[in-house]
């Protein structure tokens, strides 16, 4: 067969086959990134059938598609929310960096893979995935509740935090070693700065730039932007996913909501394709041998997630009943720790078990959250009624 | 009264306000300019038992219908130094005699020396009706007179 059939016949079967499987999870209340990731893993090296061909397209589409995430999770928020979300949130957002970025980090230096590798490992463990839990939120009608905001607040400390984090983390990884990557400390943390007074201040002048009424104009202006910022981000060190993060920040309005409207279909195709390519870059026969390690891990930081609900709503007056909720709703986590995983494992500076023990990690996670969400209030209801029994 | 204003980051603003019952009701107005109204639960206040959404025209329809007290509370102010006239709010029930006939029909001004002063329907309210008015089940008549004409007109509204 002719080169370019085999591969739009391999590449119309993956997108195919994760229409199917999306439809699948979201049918059956689950996030569909570990059926995404499991596709990846099932046609990888070592599965059952080695995908050749797409490889060109799909290498970039993977980059493009973490782009997407960014921008669009920059675009959710006004440089105001994040502003008062911040000072909301800063105690609770504290806790929640402590207790669920220790795990990741102590089981990374017991498993031997230096401090590179627990830092990435952290920041695998740290980070909730916003997508999902804003989906449960929703979908559980919780987005009145008194713990939601609180709830909220700490994804958008958690999303800043990762704005300071990735190119930390991007220029270990590059082995500038300790004054390069406090250099890029400085940098990433001028370049924030900056970019939200300018957002609080211009932003309008951000969003005309790219704003257009014709949607064809509109979407090619906002990907070539996205691109471009996030190709001169990634030059800079500062790792093209902040670069996105923070032009999706300083759009603003009207602008952000049509931005999000046009390109949301985009970055569900394009992320899609990035977990499948995680997947496939991730050798199943590496999974055993870390899979103790995973099970500890989701343990561990389930029950850390708990605490940092527990106590971020509890400082807010929130009765216990919402605590268990607020810190149920943040168990989840899916997209980001990928994207930390991959740009850790893509520079080659940690060991390839990294993807395996993250892979299996948000496997469990991205199916734990919802679960937990979900069976959070009877199962203090059932420990509730239980406790007087117990007494008597 | 104390209505708090919570921003929901990504999502859009809250606005509620506790009723003397300890409940939450409020409104969640999201980015895109859908409307939400909920209802908090009665044992757990931290917790929505009901949320609905609401289209543009659905909110302003539920504004009038819990507005239409509001509007003869207004008629009840103006009228306080006349003595003796009040603002009454009279429901024409289903069975009711004048259930699809005029308004001139039920001589309510001849019989009882109360006036009609506005009509709700549907959570419209509608000012001034004339006499050619086709009342209907479910309408509230709003009506200004004297206590004693103002029992009877409520007489008639239901029996004719």
């Amino acid at each position: 067969m002719q080169h370019t059939a085999v591969t739009l016949i391999e590449l119309g079967a993956v997108f195919f086959g994760l229409g199917v499987l999306g439809r699948l999870a979201w049918r059956i209340g689950m996030s569909p990134i570990p059926l995404y990731l499991l596709g990846g893993l099932a046609f990888g090296q070592g599965g059952l059938i080695p995908l050749g061909g797409i490889q060109p397209f799909t290498e970039i589409a993977s980059e493009i598609g973490v782009v997407l995430l960014l921008l669009l999770l920059g675009l959710e928020y006004s440089a105001g929310e994040l502003v008062t979300g911040l000072r909301r949130s800063w105690m609770a957002g504290l806790v929640d960096v402590v207790l669920n970025a220790s795990p990741g980090a102590a089981v990374a230096l017991l498993l031997g893979w230096g401090p590179i590798g627990a830092i990435a490992l952290a920041g695998v463990t740290y980070i909730s995935s916003s997508g999902i839990v804003a989906k449960v939120l929703g979908d559980l009608g919780r987005l009145g509740n008194r713990e939601t905001p609180v709830v909220l607040s700490i994804l958008v400390f958690e999303d800043l935090a990762m704005a300071i984090y990735l190119p930390i983390l991007t220029a270990l990884l590059a082995g500038v070693g300790f004054v390069g990557g406090l250099g890029a400390v400085g940098v990433s943390v001028l370049v924030i700065t900056l970019v939200l007074l300018l957002a609080l201040r211009y932003g309008r002048y951000v969003s005309a730039l790219v704003d257009s009424p014709d949607p064809e104009v509109f979407l090619l202006r906002l990907l070539g932007a996205a691109l471009l910022v996030a190709g001169l981000a990634s030059q800079l060190q500062v790792s093209a996913a902040v670069g996105a993060f923070l032009l999706g920040i300083a759009i603003s309005g009207s602008t952000a909501a049509n931005a999000t409207r046009t390109l949301a279909p985009l970055r569900d195709l394009f992320a899609a394709v990035f977990f499948v390519v995680f997947g496939l870059n991730t050798d199943p026969s590496e999974i055993p041998p870390v899979l103790p390690f995973a099970l500890l891990l989701a343990l561990l930081t389930t029950i850390t997630k708990l605490a940092t609900g527990w106590f971020a709503a509890s400082s807010q007056g929130i009765r216990r009943m919402g605590r268990a909720r607020a810190g149920a709703a943040l168990v989840a986590r899916g997209e980001f720790s990928i994207v930390i995983a991959g740009l850790a494992v893509g520079s080659g500076a940690v060991s390839g078990e990294l993807a395996a023990l993250s892979t299996t990690y948000v496997l469990l996670m991205a199916i734990l959250g919802p679960v937990a969400a979900r069976v959070v209030e009877p199962a203090a209801q059932w420990l509730v009624t239980l406790r007087p029994a117990a007494k008597r | 009264m104390d209505v708090t204003v919570t921003p929901l980051p990504g999502l859009g603003t809250q606005q509620e306000f506790t009723t003397d019952s300890g409940r939450r009701i409020g409104v969640i107005t999201y980015r895109d300019g859908r409307m939400e109204l909920i209802v908090s639960d009665s044992r757990d206040p931290d917790k929505i038992c009901a949320a609905t959404d609401l289209t543009g025209e659905e909110t302003s329809t539920l504004a009038n219908l819990l507005g239409a007290p509001q509007l003869v509370r207004q008629l009840s102010e103006q009228q306080r130094e006349v003595t003796g006239v009040t603002t009454w709010q009279l429901p024409l029930p289903p069975g009711s005699p004048f259930d699809g006939r005029t308004l001139g029909e039920t001589e309510m001004r001849t019989r009882t020396s109360v006036s009609i002063v506005a009509v709700i329907r549907d959570g419209s309210v509608l000012p001034s009706p004339r006499p050619d008015f086709v009342f209907a089940a479910g309408d509230l008549v709003v009506v200004v007179g004297t206590a004693e004409g103002l029992r009877a007109a409520g007489e008639i509204m239901e029996n004719g």
